[in-house]
C-alpha cells in the first residue's frame, strides 16, 4: 500500500508539471487552433535562464537563502520567456495566420529546432546542474515519503492554475480571450484587439512554461537544452487527453497522465510477469494519446473551441 | 518522434549540400590527403560525451599533422570529418553512408554500441576500417565483419567483473538498463555474472536514454529491498537516478558501468553521488602509460576530459600507424597491418584478437570518495 501511495505522489507531482505546460498548449490551441510545438522549448529556455541566474547568485556567495535565490531566478526567467513567447508569435505565426493549417504547424516544429540549437550554442552541450540549495527534507505520510520540494511544486501549480481560471473566467482580458476563441472576426467587430489578445495568450503561456521549466530543473536537479522536447510531447498529450482548448481539461489531463505513467511503469513488470517492463513508461503516455484520438477525439472534457466551420 | 526525424532529415540535407562542394584527394602541392571520419552524438543528451570523443580524435590528428606523416613515401595531411549521429541508430546509418560517399579511408566511431552496430554493416560492405573508441557491446565485433575493431574492453569482460563485485556487496540485486544496445548488453552480463556468483536478481527494470524521471521504477524496486542497484546506462540518467534514490529513501549501493564513471556524473550528482561505485574498462587515466601527458595536452585545448577521449586518440594513432606500415591509405591494404597492431598508446598496449577486440583488456572499479572517482581495484578480466 505504501508503494501505491508513493507512486501516486510521484505521479501527481510529475502530473502537475505536465499540467502547467499543457495549459500553454491548450490556451494557444483554444484561440488559434494552432499546436505550438515550440512551447516545450520555451519551458527549456525558462529553466536555462533561471539556472544561469541561480548559478551566478550562488557563485556570488551573497548568503541569500535558497528559496530567495530560486525566486529571483524565476523572476528573471518569466519576463525572458514572455518576450520569447511574444516574439515567436509575432515572427513565426502571425504572418501565417491565414495560411493553411499545416504551414504554421511546420513552422512550429522549425521554431522548436531553432530554439533547441540556439540553447545548445548558448548553454553548451553539458547538463546544467541545479545547485542543491532547496530544502530536500522528507516527510513520511502513510509509509510513503514526500519532500518539501514536491509539496511546493504541487501547491504552486494548483495556485497558478486557479489564478489562470480566474483570469480567463472573471476578467475583461479573459472575456476577450474567450470571445477571440469563438470567432476572431466577430470579436474584432466588438472592439476586441484580436492581435493583442493573441500576443497576450502566448505571453501568459510562456510565463507558465518558465515556472514549469524551473520546477522540472529543481525536481530532477538538472537542465539540458534537449529537455523541452519530451516534456513538450507529454504536455501536448495531456492537453489532448483533457480536451485540447479546454483549461480544466489540460489540468486534469496533466495530473491523470502523470499518475498513469507512474502507476503504469511501477506495476506493469509485476502484472505481466516480466513480459512487459517499465521501459513502457513513455509508451503509456502515447498509448493514451492514441486511445483518446481514436475513441474520444475531443478529449475527456471536450474541446472548447469556437463553433466556426 | 516526428520532429527528431525531421531534424535528421534537415541536418542530412544541409550537410549533403555542404559536402557537395567536395574536395580533391590530393592538393595542388601533391600532398596526400587522408580522410578519416569520426561519428559520435554531437547533439542530444549525450553530446558532451560525443564532443569529447571528437576532440580526442582531433587532438591526435592535429598532432600527427604538426609532426608530419609520411605514407608510401608521400607527405600526407590528415583531414578529420566529424559527424553527428545523435546516439540514434537510424541517423547513424545515414551519417555512415554520407562518410562512405565522401571516400573516407577509415572511421573512428561510433561512440555508442547501438549506433556502431548498424553502421558497421555499411562500413564492412564498403570495405572501410572502423575502430570504435567506446562501443563495448559484445555483438559489435561478433558479427563477423573483418573491418570492425575496438580499442576498449567489451561488455562481457566488464559485466563479468561488475557482476562478481556486486555479488560480493550483497546477495539481492536490482538491475536497471536504458534499453540501448550498450545498457542492455552490459546489464544482462552483470545479471548473469552476479547470479553465477550466488546472488539473486530481485528486480529487473528499464528506462530510456532520454529519461530523467526514475521515481516510478525506483519505488517499485524499493518494495523489493535490494542490497545493490546496478544501472546499465549513461551519466545523464545515472546522476538523477542516484538523487532520486536518496529522495525516495532507497538505501542500496548504486553500481554503474563506464557510462556512469564520468566527470559529468560527479558534477551532476553532487553530494548524492558519494559512495557510488562504477567501472571503466582499462586503467585509470592517472595510471595509463600516457595518461598524464594526454590530460595536459587535452585540457589545455578543450577543457575537462569526459571519458572516452583517450581511446578516440589512440584509435586514430593505431589507424594511422597501420597505414604507415602498409604504405597505403587504402583500407584493403592496411587492414592486414591493423590486425597485427602492437602499439603502446595513451590507454595502454593495443593488440587485437581475431574478432577485432582488444586483447588482454582490464577493468577498473572506482568509488566516489570526497567528490572524486577513486580507483578501488583493477581486475584482469577472464571472460571473453
Amino acid at each position: 500500500m505504501d508503494i501505491f501511495l508513493q507512486q501516486l505522489i510521484n505521479g501527481l507531482v510529475l502530473g502537475s508539471v505536465y499540467a502547467l505546460v499543457a495549459l500553454g498548449y491548450t490556451m494557444v490551441y483554444g484561440i488559434l487552433e494552432l499546436i505550438n510545438f515550440a512551447h516545450g522549448e520555451v519551458t527549456m529556455i525558462g529553466a536555462m535562464v533561471a539556472l544561469t541566474v541561480i548559478s551566478a547568485l550562488v557563485g556570488a556567495n551573497l548568503g541569500l537563502p535558497g528559496i530567495v535565490i530560486v525566486t529571483l531566478g524565476v523572476l528573471v526567467a518569466i519576463p525572458v520567456c514572455m518576450l520569447l513567447g511574444f516574439t515567436i508569435e509575432r515572427i513565426a505565426y502571425r504572418p501565417l495566420r491565414h495560411a493553411p493549417r499545416l504551414a504554421p504547424l511546420i513552422t512550429a516544429i522549425g521554431v522548436s529546432i531553432l530554439l533547441q540549437n540556439l540553447a545548445m550554442i548558448i548553454w553548451g552541450r553539458q547538463y546544467v546542474k541545479f545547485p542543491p540549495i532547496l530544502s530536500s527534507a522528507n516527510h513520511a505520510i502513510g509509509g510513503a515519503t514526500i519532500s518539501d520540494l514536491q509539496i511546493f511544486i504541487l501547491l504552486l501549480s494548483v495556485a497558478i492554475m486557479a489564478a489562470l481560471v480566474i483570469l480567463v473566467q472573471k476578467t475583461k482580458l479573459g472575456r476577450a480571450m474567450r470571445a477571440t476563441a469563438q470567432s476572431p472576426q466577430v470579436a474584432s467587430l466588438m472592439g476586441v484587439n484580436v492581435n493583442s489578445v493573441i500576443s497576450l495568450t502566448f505571453i501568459i503561456g510562456a510565463a507558465l512554461a518558465a515556472v514549469a521549466g524551473v520546477m522540472v530543473a529543481a525536481y530532477y536537479g538538472l537542465a539540458h537544452y534537449y529537455m523541452g522536447f519530451m516534456l513538450g510531447l507529454k504536455a501536448f498529450t495531456a492537453a489532448v487527453l483533457g480536451g485540447i482548448g479546454n483549461l480544466t481539461g489540460a489540468m486534469l489531463g496533466g495530473l491523470l497522465l502523470g499518475v498513469i505513467e507512474s502507476l503504469g511503469a511501477g506495476y506493469i513488470g509485476d502484472l505481466t510477469g516480466g513480459f512487459m517492463g517499465s521501459h513502457y513508461q513513455d509508451v503509456f503516455a502515447f498509448l493514451v494519446l492514441i486511445l483518446v484520438l481514436v475513441l474520444r477525439p475531443s478529449g475527456l472534457l471536450g474541446e472548447q473551441v469556437g463553433e466556426r466551420a | 518522434m516526428t520532429s527528431r526525424l525531421l531534424t535528421s532529415i534537415l541536418i542530412a540535407t544541409l550537410s549533403l549540400s555542404i559536402a557537395a562542394c567536395g574536395k580533391k584527394p590530393e592538393t595542388a602541392t601533391g600532398e596526400l590527403v587522408i580522410k578519416i571520419g569520426t561519428v559520435s552524438p554531437l547533439t542530444g543528451p549525450q553530446s558532451h560525451l560525443g564532443k569529447d570523443n571528437e576532440n580526442g580524435a582531433r587532438l591526435a590528428v592535429d598532432e600527427l599533422n604538426a609532426r608530419g606523416v609520411m605514407v608510401g613515401g608521400k607527405k600526407a595531411r590528415i583531414e578529420l570529418l566529424a559527424e553527428d549521429d545523435g546516439a540514434d541508430p537510424k541517423t547513424a546509418t545515414i551519417v555512415a553512408q554520407r562518410l562512405i560517399d565522401q571516400k573516407i579511408s577509415g572511421l573512428i566511431g561510433h561512440l555508442n554500441s547501438g549506433t556502431s552496430i548498424p553502421a558497421s554493416k555499411l562500413y564492412s560492405d564498403n570495405g572501410i576500417v572502423q575502430i570504435s573508441p567506446s562501443a563495448t557491446a559484445v555483438k559489435y565485433t561478433a558479427q563477423g565483419f573483418k573491418t570492425a575493431y575496438r580499442v576498449m574492453t567489451n561488455d562481457a569482460q566488464q559485466g563479468h567483473v561488475l557482476g562478481e563485485y556486486a555479488a560480493k556487496i550483497g546477495k539481492k540485486i536490482a538491475v536497471i538498463d536504458d534499453r540501448s544496445a550498450y545498457g542492455q548488453g552490459l546489464a544482462d552480463e552483470v545479471a548473469k555474472a552476479a547470479q553465477a556468483a550466488g546472488a539473486e536478481v530481485v528486480a529487473r527494470e528499464y528506462t530510456s536514454d532520454k529519461s530523467t524521471d526514475f521515481t516510478a521504477i525506483l519505488t517499485a524496486i524499493k518494495g523489493k529491498n535490494p542490497d545493490v542497484i546496478f544501472f546499465g546506462g549513461m551519466d545523464p540518467q545515472a546522476a538523477p537516478m542516484v538523487q532520486q534514490m536518496k529522495r525516495l529513501g532507497v538505501n542500496a549501493q548504486f553500481v554503474g558501468g563506464d557510462g556512469a564513471q564520468t566527470a559529468e556524473f560527479l558534477h551532476l550528482a553532487g553530494a548524492d553521488g558519494e559512495g557510488v561505485i562504477a567501472s571503466n574498462p582499462g586503467l585509470p587515466l592517472a595510471s595509463m602509460p600516457g595518461g598524464k601527458a594526454f590530460e595536459q595536452k587535452f585540457t589545455a585545448k578543450y577543457g575537462k576530459i569526459q571519458n572516452y577521449s583517450p581511446y578516440a586518440y589512440d584509435a586514430v594513432m593505431v589507424m594511422v600507424g597501420a597505414m604507415q606500415r602498409a604504405n597505403s591509405t587504402d583500407p584493403k591494404q592496411y587492414l592486414t597491418e591493423l590486425a597485427k597492431t602492437n602499439q603502446s598508446g595513451v590507454t595502454g598496449l593495443i593488440q587485437f584478437d581475431q574478432k577485432g577486440d582488444l586483447s588482454g583488456g582490464s577493468v577498473t572499479l572506482y568509488q566516489v570518495k570526497g567528490g572524486k572517482w577513486e580507483p578501488l581495484e583493477t581486475v584482469k578480466s577472464s571472460a571473453q
